[in-house]
C-alpha cells in the first residue's frame, strides 16, 4: 500500500480533485472571472436543448468511426505484414515516425499540403487535369480528411500494439495449418483474428477514447468550420471554455462525455470478452 | 450546506498540493523600485515600445518595464487565465471589440479620474477613438493607434491586365468597375481573361479577388467597408448599442453579390479557399488583388516574391469607406502599482512615446500630430502609404467598428452565418434575418 501512496497523491491531485471541481462548476454559472453561483441543473438543461451539442456529437461519432475504421483496417494490414512476411526493425521502427511528430506540426504540415489553392495535393490533382479540392474547406470533405491525417499519424502506433499481440499466438498452430494446406488468408482470418481478440479489444478501447478526444488537429487546421462540419465535442467544450468562458456550461458538456465514453468502454468490452483469451 | 463541505475539502487539497503558496511578489524588487509588465500581442511592433520603455525608464529611473508579448491567438485566453489567477499584467494592450467583457467582469481600471486631474488633451487623438473606451462616464484607455483599409494588388498581373485600381467604384447590382477590374484580372488556365469570350471558370490560373471571407462578424477585411459604402450600419448605438442590424437589405445585398463573383469565378468558391491567408495566397501570385489593412503594409510592400502596391478602396453607391479600428492601452483593476501603472499609460499615450512609434513606422499612432512622421518615415523607406492617412482624413470616409457586449458570441453566430452564404447552404436573407435575431436576443438577455 505504501508504494501506491506517490500515485495514489498525484491521481488524488491531478484527477480526482479536478473531476470533483468540473462536476461542482457544472451546476454553476461561472465566466472565470466572476463568482460561482449554483444554478442547479439548469446547464444540463441547456445541453439537451442544444443543437450545437447534438451536432458535435453527431460529427465526433461520425470522427471516430472513421478514423477507427482506418486505423485498425491499416495497422491489422500491417501488423501481419510485419509478422509474417518481415521482422525488420528498422521496418518497424519507420512506422513509428508519423506517431513520434507531435500532434500540431502533423496538422500545420497536412494544412498546407492540402490546402485548396497552394497545396502539393491539388497541384498534383490540377496536373493530371482533375479539379482542385477543398479538402479542409469544403463541409463535405474537412472531416473525412482529418480522419484521414488522424489516421496516418497513428496506424503506426495501432500497428505495433497489433503485431505485439500477434506475436503471443503460438507458432505451432500456424505449422499445424500450413501442414493442413491452409493459405495465408485462411489462416489470418481463422487463426490471427480470433486469437487476436483480447489485444484488438484493448487497442479499440483505447483508440476509441483517443478519437473522441480530438482536439489538435481541429484547433489548427479547421477551427470547427465550415460551419459547425468538424465542430467535434472536446472542441466545442475548449470553444464554450476559453473562447466564451462559460465555464460552468463547459463542465456539464465535459461531464456528458465522460458519461458516454464510459458506457461506451463498458458495451465494449463485455462485447468483445476482452479479460478472457481464446488461447487457454 | 454542499458547497461548504465542498469547499473545505478543496482547501485540504489544495494546501497539501501546493503547500500553502500563492502570494504573489508583486514584482516589487529592492527598495522603492516597481517592476511593471505591459502585455503586448504584435512581435512586430515590440522593438517600437521597447524604445518607449527606454526613455521612460530614463526619466523614471524608479520603474522598470517588462514587456511580453504572446500571439493573437493566446492573448485573450492567457490574459484570462492570468486575471483568474490574479497576475495579470499591469498595462495591458486592448482591442475595442474585447474589452466590454472585462469591463463587465470589473477588471479595468477607470482611468477618467487621473485624465481629469493630470488633465490629459483628449483632442490630440484622430477624432472618435478616445470616445470608444467610455462606458456609462467611466474611461478604460488612451488611444495608441489606428488603421484603414485599403487594396492590396500585385502590380505585374494589374499592368498585364491593363486595368487602373485607383479610382474604382462599386455598387451590389453590377459590381461597378471593381468588378470589372476583377474580370480582367482573372485569369483561366488557357491564358483567358473573366471578360474574354470562351473563358472557362472551372480552371482559373489567377484569380481576380482573393477575399477574407472568414471574418466573423465585423467583416473588417471584406463585405464590412462595401455594406457600409451600400448604407448598412451595424448598431444602434456604437459604442455599447443594444440592438444589431445585420439583416438589413443592404447588407443582405452586399453579401448576395460576393457569393455572385465566386460564382463567375472571379474569388475562389469558399469551399475551395485557401485556409492559409489572403497573405500567403497573394505572395504566390495565385490571386491579383485582396483588402487588407495598414497594419500589414511592411508585410507586402517588403514582400520579395511579389511586388504589390496599395490603392483606396473601392467607392460605393454612398462613397467611399473604411473601417477606422484603434487600440489602447488599458490598466488591470488588480496591479498593485496604480501610480505607476498610470504613468506608463499617460506615456504611451503621448507625444513622446507615439512619436518614437512613429518614427519605427510600423502603425499609425493614435496622436493627430505623429501621422506625418510616420508619413515621412515610411517615404523614406520609399512605401507610398499616403492613401491610409486619406481615408481616415476624408470627411465621412470611415466608421467606427461595432463595440457590443457578447463580441465573442456574435463573433461566431455571424461566422457561421456568412460561412452558410458563402457556401450557397442559404440565402443571405434567410441566413442573415435569423441570426441576427439569435444576436439580438443574446444582446435582449443581458
Amino acid at each position: 500500500m505504501g508504494f501506491l501512496a506517490p500515485v495514489c497523491l498525484a491521481f488524488a491531485v491531478f484527477y480526482l480533485y479536478p473531476a470533483i471541481r468540473g462536476a461542482w462548476y457544472s451546476l454553476t454559472d461561472w465566466n472565470l472571472l466572476s463568482e460561482p453561483t449554483f444554478v442547479g441543473l439548469d446547464n444540463y438543461a441547456t445541453l439537451v436543448s442544444d443543437p450545437l451539442f447534438w451536432n458535435a456529437l453527431k460529427v465526433t461519432g461520425y470522427y471516430v468511426v472513421l478514423t477507427i475504421a482506418l486505423q485498425i483496417v491499416g495497422g491489422l494490414g500491417l501488423a501481419a505484414l510485419l509478422h509474417r512476411l518481415t521482422r525488420s526493425l528498422l521496418i518497424r521502427s519507420l512506422l513509428l515516425v508519423p506517431w513520434l511528430v507531435p500532434s500540431v506540426t502533423t496538422a500545420l504540415l497536412w494544412m498546407w499540403l492540402l490546402d485548396a489553392n497552394l497545396g502539393f495535393f491539388n497541384h498534383v490533382l490540377r496536373g493530371v487535369g482533375l479539379d482542385n479540392q477543398g479538402f479542409l474547406t469544403s463541409p463535405d470533405l474537412a472531416l473525412p480528411s482529418v480522419a484521414v491525417i488522424n489516421a496516418w499519424s497513428g496506424v503506426g502506433y495501432t500497428a505495433l500494439l497489433l503485431y505485439a499481440g500477434m506475436l503471443l499466438i503460438p507458432p505451432q498452430i500456424y505449422e499445424a495449418a500450413a501442414i493442413d494446406g491452409t493459405g495465408e488468408v485462411r489462416q489470418f482470418f481463422s487463426i490471427t483474428m480470433p486469437l487476436l481478440r483480447p489485444i484488438l479489444a484493448f487497442v479499440l478501447v483505447v483508440s476509441l477514447i483517443g478519437s473522441f478526444q480530438l482536439f489538435d488537429t481541429i484547433a489548427v487546421t479547421t477551427k470547427g468550420g465550415p460551419v459547425n462540419a468538424t465542430r467535434v465535442v472536446y472542441f466545442y467544450i475548449y470553444e464554450q471554455a476559453f473562447t466564451h468562458f462559460k465555464m460552468g456550461y463547459a463542465s456539464a458538456l465535459a461531464l456528458s462525455l465522460v458519461l458516454i465514453l464510459g458506457v461506451l468502454t463498458f458495451i465494449q468490452l463485455r462485447l468483445l470478452r476482452a479479460s478472457t483469451s481464446d488461447l487457454t | 450546506m454542499m458547497k461548504k463541505l465542498f469547499m473545505a475539502v478543496t482547501a485540504v487539497v489544495l494546501t497539501a498540493s501546493c503547500g500553502g503558496g500563492g502570494a504573489s511578489d508583486g514584482g516589487a524588487s529592492g527598495e522603492g523600485k516597481t517592476t511593471l509588465t505591459y502585455a503586448l500581442w504584435d512581435d512586430v511592433q515590440q522593438g517600437a515600445y521597447q524604445q518607449c520603455a527606454d526613455a521612460f525608464q530614463k526619466a523614471n529611473p524608479d520603474i522598470t518595464i517588462k514587456i511580453t508579448q504572446n500571439a493573437w491567438d493566446q492573448y485573450w485566453q492567457s490574459l484570462t487565465t492570468q486575471m483568474v489567477s490574479g497576475d495579470a499584467p499591469d498595462v495591458i494592450t486592448m482591442q475595442a471589440s474585447f474589452y466590454p467583457q472585462f469591463v463587465k467582469n470589473g477588471q479595468l481600471l477607470d482611468i477618467q479620474p487621473m485624465v481629469t486631474a493630470d488633465k490629459v488633451d483628449l483632442t490630440q487623438y484622430w477624432p472618435g477613438l478616445a470616445e470608444s473606451w467610455v462606458k456609462d462616464g467611466k474611461r478604460y484607455g488612451l488611444p495608441k493607434d489606428w488603421d484603414t483599409m485599403a487594396i492590396i494588388y500585385n502590380v505585374k498581373q494589374a499592368k498585364e491586365a491593363g486595368v487602373d485600381l485607383t479610382d474604382l467604384t462599386w455598387n451590389p447590382k453590377d459590381g461597378g468597375t471593381f468588378e470589372d477590374a476583377l474580370a480582367k484580372l482573372t485569369v483561366d488556365t488557357a491564358g483567358k481573361r473573366g471578360d474574354e469570350p470562351g473563358f472557362d471558370k472551372t480552371k482559373i490560373a489567377v484569380y481576380g479577388y482573393a477575399p477574407e471571407l472568414n471574418d466573423g462578424s465585423l467583416g473588417q477585411n471584406s463585405w464590412g467597408n462595401l455594406a457600409v459604402s451600400n448604407g448598412f450600419s451595424y448598431i444602434d448605438k456604437n459604442p455599447f448599442g443594444t440592438k444589431y442590424f445585420y439583416d438589413d437589405p443592404k447588407l443582405v445585398e452586399t453579401a448576395a453579390w460576393f457569393k455572385t463573383i465566386a460564382d463567375k469565378g472571379y474569388t475562389p468558391s469558399y469551399d475551395k479557399t485557401s485556409s492559409l491567408g489572403t497573405d500567403a495566397v497573394l505572395t504566390s501570385g495565385k490571386a491579383a488583388l485582396g483588402v487588407t489593412g495598414s497594419w500589414m503594409i511592411k508585410t507586402y510592400l517588403e514582400a520579395t516574391e511579389q511586388e504589390f502596391a496599395f490603392a483606396p478602396l473601392p467607392a460605393g453607391p454612398l462613397g467611399r469607406k473604411s473601417s477606422f479600428n484603434g487600440l489602447a492601452d488599458v490598466i488591470y483593476a488588480g496591479t498593485e502599482h496604480k501610480d505607476a501603472a498610470w504613468k506608463w499609460v499617460k506615456f504611451l499615450g503621448s507625444t513622446d512615446c507615439q512619436n518614437i512609434v512613429a518614427d519605427n513606422a510600423v502603425v499609425f499612432p493614435a496622436i493627430t500630430s505623429a501621422t506625418e512622421r510616420v508619413l515621412a518615415a515610411h517615404e523614406k523607406a520609399g512605401r507610398e502609404v499616403q492613401l491610409f492617412v486619406d481615408q481616415a482624413k476624408a470627411e465621412n470616409g470611415t466608421f467606427l467598428l461595432p463595440v457590443s457586449d457578447h463580441a465573442d458570441e456574435i463573433n461566431q453566430i455571424m461566422g457561421t452565418a456568412f460561412d452558410e452564404i458563402w457556401l450557397g447552404q442559404k440565402d443571405a436573407k434567410t441566413s442573415l434575418t435569423a441570426a441576427n435575431q439569435q444576436v439580438n436576443s443574446l444582446l435582449a438577455g443581458g
